[in-house]
């Protein structure tokens, strides 16, 4: 293979994702201002945190758009509205889920969870909550909440993970801070808290 | 010595807020009547707006104005580069030409489909060095560089100028910048191995996890801005000036930033904060402006790339005898910073260069604007010194790290063009520290070690910057309920300094943690002044003024004590939140009674007479709303000494698949030293952030753009390839020296940039050792490029080209 001609499909790729991105279409549609006419809000019930919450919802509303913006769960971060980065990362039947990308039509039956479900009761933080504090994991803290629902996750499917099991466990969620092994370290401190 | 909190770790007061989600960003906040900003941006390079019709956009049920670059600028847009709040005549795709508030934001996007806005297109250039040919399109209208006292300039070289600079020679233009010292030719001719060449250093996006988003408000004629910044009070002070509000009516709310990097810590570098402020000033409601990810790639900024050519003489016995640089730097769209400046700064500090040159010339071109971005210019060069080092060990028998060792800063070394002494330098200590943990001498000889396809490569690294400043201000309160409260204008960017640099004030008075409160996160709190906390510098500059701050409140409780108790001040001591006579431990007050004995007193001790006359304007601000509420400790910083330094030292090993071109990093260690340890994970995160920053500009990240169109095409994580946790090792390997610097209370100095540089020097010093030696003279060096290398095809990357795909 002509190793020009595959650079060259490879810029004629990135160009056209770039420029479309330039524009505010994606960011648009994700919030689902491009419907058709005449479509409207439609009121429908979700689980978030263990309570059924009744919330009027566009038909390509995000849910992170739901989250944050209808039920004030500002918690669950917008990094890039894209699905690259993770900040937005909540727990839906335990799996994380990018919720920039999903909309929120198709959470009808799901268990969604945020960062803010996973303190008890009584105040005391989950274990990978603790285990980030004990770790000083977070630096500038916006993509923590994201990390800490991908680690939740993580552990629930795997109890004990290896730290290249944890590695890819977090493999979804960028952070800028480059605080990578802080979180490691957080999430094998959290394994060992059970 | 042995302190009650520095070196010690802590929970800083807002990592809760940071795990469970409570801890609020800008764009969490909302409003009663609050309406929604959205931008119209330039879809074209370089253009200039002819005519903006707006009239189908303003009668639309919902929407509720607009705000242009004539309503922010009635006398016509700032001359010059730098970034404006709004334009009329853009200078890079995706610039903000005017802004459109609505009820929501899907009627404010409605709107601004509506909006018919006329350009007229200007030539554009991608590159630099096409700027600089004869007939070469000019980045800005009146030239493509922008030259202080003298303004707009359009430099050209001849067309034999740029073919030479293009085919690696030296350049023979006349720089626009240069400094020297020494005995330039001499000590070239003392070298025993002389080095020359090229090299290119991408630019590339900051891309802040957090977006700039932000939200103003006015109330009874003050405006209320929440938004972001690395630096609370600098940027504040500023803002101001840039809203055009006077500063004791504006009221700047950031509890919380989502990643600095250099490009939040001065107002001028982030001014579109200052859209949702005139626009809510214009239409009378609060106003969210949400910045998406692709506005995050222009608002956000750009690390300057360098096209340039090295030229490094190494005597017999290894030492750098001579280095003469000549840097063209990628100013952007908007200017740029002085990151080739401080990259020659940095080799004369980092490796002693006996004799030195630097030249440097900046040019602008269509793309994202630029300016400092983390170690700018220290990080970029260090990419590029590591392999040409190694270069020379080999051709002089020398050991990788004995060449290194032979060259580094110690303590009483000098450096830069002012032949500034240093505070202090640690190096040979953060050498050795890192060669044991790595276990140098076993490691290095898996030099070039093939296994199958893998072939071992081992990086040595140093990393560099200038780490300290100083005239800031303090501010200390003690209350009566005998809390200290310190007021700290320091940003909550992450790296925690907020609360460490507090901690000088707890030590003074040997203050349980607990028992301190830190005030910040808006500036109704009346903070003091302090540095744009750019340059690694919060640590140094604020154990300063914290310190100062709390021995002036030290002072006068000695004072009120002594009036009260009998004896002089010099007879009294702190300890367990009392302040008693040292020889006489029975006989004194508790905390809570000298702050309460202290108000009852006022004048000077509450901040209403005596004020130091040399604070800056805005602790004077604050001083006076806070007089009369506390005893309170106030202090004006005189200017420190010297050069304090931030050093690392880092040690790599990487396995390199000649199949894929790609690497794994096998083991890292990476050593800070950076005077006294105030808060050892702070510093470890400092560590491994930098670490993964470097991997990033050794091997990932650079800007792309259509050079047909000039369109971004790295606007998001993915395209500009942001390390992501795949890209580092699954273990960095930190340490630290920890001994005192001489012009710091507590020996401190900072350390964020030179975290990165010194890996970055250790991952291309790794790579180049994995590839016989081959010096690449480039950053990022991309699988591509290594598979072009091993297939030897040498002619298919562009050496010197920016802002383009170049493996």
């Amino acid at each position: 293979m002509n190793p020009k001609l595959t650079r060259r499909r490879f810029i004629k790729g990135v160009i056209a994702s770039g420029a479309a991105a330039t524009s505010t279409t994606i960011w648009y549609a994700a919030n689902g201002a491009d419907r058709p006419a005449g479509s409207v809000e439609r009121l429908i019930r979700i689980n978030v945190n263990g309570q059924v919450r009744s919330v009027d919802v566009a038909p390509q509303e995000t849910l992170a758009s739901t989250l944050r913006y209808k039920l004030g769960l500002t918690g669950t971060k917008l990094g890039c509205n894209r699905g690259e980065c993770g900040a937005c990362t909540v727990l839906v039947d335990s799996v994380p889920t990018y919720a920039c990308s999903v909309l929120t039509h198709s959470m009808k039956n799901g268990l969604i969870e945020t960062v803010e479900g996973l303190e008890s009761p009584n105040g005391d933080l989950h274990p990978v909550q603790q285990a980030f504090v004990d770790e000083l994991s977070p630096q500038c803290g916006y993509c923590t909440p994201g990390q800490i629902m991908a680690a939740v996750g993580l552990l629930r499917a795997n109890p004990n993970p290896t730290r290249e099991q944890a590695r890819q466990g977090l493999a979804g969620n960028i952070c800028r801070c480059g605080s990578y092994d802080s979180y490691l370290d957080g999430v094998m401190r959290a394994a060992q808290i059970g | 010595m042995a302190y009650m909190h520095i070196g010690k770790d802590f929970v800083p007061q807002d990592v809760p807020g940071k795990v469970t989600g409570r801890i609020k960003y800008s764009e969490d906040y909302a409003r009663d009547g609050m309406v929604y900003a959205r931008l119209l941006t330039s879809p074209i390079p370089h253009a200039r707006v002819v005519n903006i019709d707006a009239s189908a956009a303003l009668a639309m049920e919902g929407v509720f104005g607009i705000l242009t670059a004539d309503d922010v600028y009635p006398d016509g847009e700032p001359d010059g580069t730098g970034l404006k709040i709004l334009t009329n005549e853009p200078t890079l795709v995706g610039e903000p030409i005017l802004a459109l508030a609505a009820v929501d934001e899907k009627t404010a996007e409605t709107a601004l489909e509506a909006i018919i806005v006329t350009f007229e297109r200007l030539p554009f250039v991608m590159d630099p060095v096409d700027s600089l040919a004869p007939g070469g399109p000019d980045a800005y209208t009146g030239g493509n560089t922008f030259v202080f006292r003298e303004g707009f300039k359009s430099e050209k070289w001849t067309a034999d100028q740029v073919a030479a600079f293009r085919a690696g020679s030296e350049p023979t233009a006349e720089p626009q910048q240069q400094f020297a010292y020494g005995e330039l030719e001499a000590a070239f001719a003392s070298s025993a191995y002389i080095y020359e060449g090229s090299f290119a250093t991408a630019g590339y996006p900051h891309h802040s996890m957090e977006p700039r988003s932000a939200f103003a408000y006015w109330e009874n004629g003050k405006l209320y801005l929440h938004g972001t910044s690395q630096s609370l009070t600098a940027l504040a002070a500023d803002m101001a000036g840039i809203v055009g509000v006077p500063i004791e009516d504006l009221v700047f709310i950031n509890e919380a930033t989502g990643g600095g990097f250099g490009q939040r810590a001065r107002a001028g570098s982030i001014p579109s904060m200052a859209i949702p402020a005139k626009l809510s000033q214009k239409i009378n409601r609060p106003v969210m402006m949400r910045v998406t990810r692709e506005e995050e790639f222009t608002i956000g900024g750009a690390r300057q790339g360098f096209q340039g050519w090295i030229k490094c003489g190494f005597k017999a016995d290894g030492v750098m005898a001579a280095a003469d640089m000549w840097i063209l730097s990628d100013n952007g769209g908007k200017g740029g910073g002085g990151d080739a400046f401080s990259a020659a700064d940095c080799i004369s500090i980092l490796y002693q260069a006996e004799a030195m040159r630097f030249r440097g010339t900046s040019i602008g071109s269509n793309t994202a604007h630029r300016g400092a971005q983390r170690g700018p210019g220290q990080n970029q060069i260090a990419p590029i010194i590591a392999p040409i080092l190694d270069k020379a060990a080999a051709e002089l028998g020398l050991d990788r790290l004995a060449i290194r060792m032979l060259n580094m800063p110690k303590n009483g070394d000098v450096g830069g063009p002012q032949r500034q002494p240093l505070t202090s330098a640690y190096m040979p200590e953060a050498l050795n520290m890192g060669a044991t943990m790595f276990n140098y001498p076993e490691r290095i000889t898996r030099s070039r070690q093939r296994k199958g396809s893998k072939v071992t490569g081992i990086g040595v690294g140093e990393g560099y910057h200038n780490a300290g400043r100083s005239g800031m201000d303090g501010i200390v309160r003690l209350m009566p309920d005998g809390r200290l409260a310190v007021h700290n204008g320091v940003g909550n960017l992450g790296t925690y300094s907020y609360a460490s640099t507090s901690r000088a004030a707890a030590e003074v008075l040997q203050m349980p943690w607990e028992r301190v409160d830190v005030i910040s996160g808006r500036t109704d709190r009346h903070l003091p002044i302090t540095s744009p906390q750019d340059g690694s510098n919060s640590i140094f500059t604020n154990t300063r003024t914290n310190w100062g701050a709390a021995q002036d409140l030290l002072v006068k409780m000695k004072e009120i004590a002594a009036m009260d108790l009998g004896g002089t001040p010099a007879d009294y001591s702190v300890g367990d939140e009392r302040i008693f006579k040292t020889a006489d431990t029975t006989s004194g007050m508790t905390f809570a009674e000298i702050g309460q004995r202290g108000l009852q007193l006022g004048g000077k001790f509450t901040g209403e007479a005596e004020v130091p006359e040399d604070l800056n304007d805005f602790t004077k601000l604050s001083v006076s709303r806070l007089a009369g509420s506390a005893l309170m400790g106030i202090f004006h910083d005189p200017r420190h000494n010297n050069n304090p330094p931030g050093f690392t030292a880092t040690f790599i090993e990487i396995e390199l698949d000649t199949e894929t071109g790609k690497f794994d990093i096998i083991e890292l260690v990476t050593i800070g030293e950076c005077g006294t340890v105030v808060h050892p994970q702070g510093l470890k995160n400092q560590l491994v952030g930098g670490a993964v920053w470097g991997i990033g500009l050794s091997a990932l990240e650079q800007h792309l753009y259509d050079p047909q169109n000039g369109l971004p095409a790295s606007t998001g994580y993915w395209q500009s390839k942001v390390p992501t946790i795949l890209d580092t090792p699954s273990k960095i390997q930190t340490g630290w020296v920890d001994l005192p610097d001489p012009e710091n209370p507590v020996g401190a100095r900072g350390i964020g940039e030179p975290s990165m540089g010194a890996v970055s020097a250790a991952l291309t010093a790794a790579i180049s050792d994995a590839l016989d030696g081959h010096v690449f003279n480039a950053a990022p060096i991309t699988a591509d490029m290594i598979l072009n290398h091993l297939a030897g095809i040498t002619t298919d990357a562009v050496p010197l080209a920016q802002n383009n795909y170049r493996g």
